[in-house]
């Protein structure tokens, strides 16, 4: 069990706003903060780890209080059982692969761990390279499974998968989804990235202007309720062409390019870039944005 | 015309000796100064750094008058502690510590101040103490930095003259460097000697600068 208060003044480039948010997680829930850049996301991490702290708040992992700012209590980074995760691999650039590993041990006695999460991500014959000679999408592979050897109560995920291009962050999503769930860790994942925690995310926050506005499962944050649809998919608007009376939009799900046909009532206010859904009621597709616009990603 | 090697063996000496001490003692200096937000350690970086502005003599005359048995520290040491540092080869180490500090300083805290925080964050998220992460992580990755430290500190005592002058003096296989021992000859006009001295300081100066470099280029 993961609780979280905490407070904060931030300096964002919108001027100053105050972070101010309360969650729960349990036991091997994978919790996704989701908003716009400058939202907090990346910023109640770092509270959590230690790696910056709350002007007031409560904070408390597995019966442990890490943070109680009315008791005085700062657990150093170091002594928080994490596994943290950054935007950038941040591996050590004077160790090699399995260095990097070893480094990451708490226990030595968990080095067959190694081996193994070498294995699982297709690193083995690359063990005794140096991060510099690893393509990036290798990179953060090893940093992920790095965050696990340590054991970590709890492991947060700052958009490990946003400097990856497409093809490979589905890739690394699903291996990394089966890893940590295989680990029973607890995740808590920050990501603007639509699709991604749709697919990744037993629960999403949602988060604005420094508050929680929204909590829920995938479905119940973005889909329209009020369509039952036999399918959906999210994705992104690639395109839009009208060809005589009717519009031609080009959704990108996935890896996938897919054409919807849509009347000219249904793409009013869709644009190129927008976040929509493609679903299927009884027949033909329909397609619809995906949650309202104060969420989207810009 | 005999020639004595001893001034050169001395100055290597204390050479040695001054680069061992500022290893130790000016990584931890280096990575405080880079990493602390205490006020007052803006009171304690111009004072690293003024060796490099100051005239030698000035700070060869305060050590020396400092340490004179005359006065209460010099009194102390020799009564108490029965160590004597004016005209020794001690005083000659301890000036040249001081006096080489901020080539040792300067360019390690750059590296420090250099080195991304986020690789540093990532080894204490990773359970690791400030000084694990110090040894295994950072230095390593700023080998450079203290590449150059090393050699600039060495290179800059072996071409140390008035802090030597002033506190050492020039007392032959005591504190006679090769420097001093230049000064020296060149007194007594035995020109020949002093150049024996100088061609072998350039040679020394030339080659550790030429191999800094390559060791250099080669980290990048």
């Amino acid at each position: 069990m993961i609780r979280v208060r905490a407070k904060k003044k931030l300096h964002t480039s919108d001027g100053p706003m105050e972070l101010d948010v309360c969650f729960e997680s349990g036991v091997g829930e994978f919790v996704t903060l989701f908003g716009k850049s400058g939202a907090g996301k990346t910023t109640i991490l770092r509270m959590m780890a230690g790696l910056s702290e709350p002007e007031e708040g409560y904070i408390e992992v597995s019966k442990e209080v890490w943070f109680d700012s009315r008791k005085k209590i700062n657990w150093p980074v170091q002594k928080r059982s994490i596994g943290f995760v950054f935007q950038e691999h941040n591996l050590f650039p004077n160790m090699t692969v399995e260095e990097n590993l070893h480094f990451a041990l708490q226990d030595k006695k968990d080095a067959g761990m190694i081996e193994a999460l070498l294995e699982a991500v297709h690193l083995t014959e690359f063990q005794r390279r140096r991060p510099a000679q690893l393509s990036s999408g290798q990179k953060q592979r090893v940093a992920l499974i790095r965050a696990l050897l340590r054991k970590p109560k709890v492991l947060l995920l700052d958009e490990p998968f946003v400097s990856q291009d497409l093809e490979l962050r589905l890739k690394l999503q699903e291996e990394m989804l089966d890893i940590y769930k295989r680990h029973n860790a607890s995740v808590i994942f920050v990501s603007h990235d639509f699709s991604e925690i749709f697919k990744l995310s037993d629960r999403i926050l949602v988060l604005d202007k420094g508050r929680i506005q929204k909590s829920g499962r995938p479905d119940e944050i973005f889909a329209a309720q009020t369509i039952s649809g036999k399918f959906k998919f999210p994705g992104v608007i690639v395109d839009m062409r009208q060809e005589d009376f009717l519009y031609i939009v080009t959704v990108q799900i996935g890896n996938n390019l897919t054409k919807v046909v849509a009347a000219e009532n249904e793409v009013r206010g869709l644009s190129t870039g927008d976040h929509v859904l493609v679903a299927a009621k009884a027949f033909n597709p329909i397609i619809l944005k995906a949650f309202p616009k104060e969420n989207q990603k810009t | 015309m005999k020639f004595d090697f001893g001034p050169l063996v001395l100055t290597f000496q204390l050479a040695f000796a001054t680069t061992a001490i500022l290893v130790a003692a000016g990584i931890p200096l280096a990575y405080w100064l880079a990493v602390s937000r205490r006020s007052w350690k803006s009171l304690i970086e111009p004072l690293v750094s003024m060796p490099l502005i100051l005239p030698p003599t000035v700070l060869g005359f305060y050590l020396l008058l400092l340490f004179s048995p005359s006065t209460g520290v010099g009194r102390f040491l020799e009564n108490v502690v029965h160590v004597r540092i004016p005209f020794t080869f001690l005083g000659l180490v301890i000036g040249s510590v001081l006096f080489s500090l901020p080539f040792m300083v300067n360019p390690l805290k750059a590296g420090f101040q250099n080195f991304p925080s986020s690789l540093r964050e990532a080894a204490y998220t990773l359970g690791k103490t400030e000084k694990e992460t110090l040894f295994k992580v950072i230095l390593p990755n700023i080998k450079p930095a203290l590449w150059t430290g090393i050699v600039m500190s060495f290179a800059h005592t072996i071409g140390e003259f008035g802090v030597v002058l002033m506190i050492g003096g020039n007392i032959p296989g005591e504190t006679r460097v090769a420097s001093i021992a230049i000064f020296n000859e060149v007194e007594a006009l035995k020109y020949a000697e002093a150049h024996i001295y100088s061609g072998i300081l350039i040679m020394i100066s030339f080659s550790i600068l030429f191999a800094l470099n390559l060791v250099n280029k080669r980290g990048q």
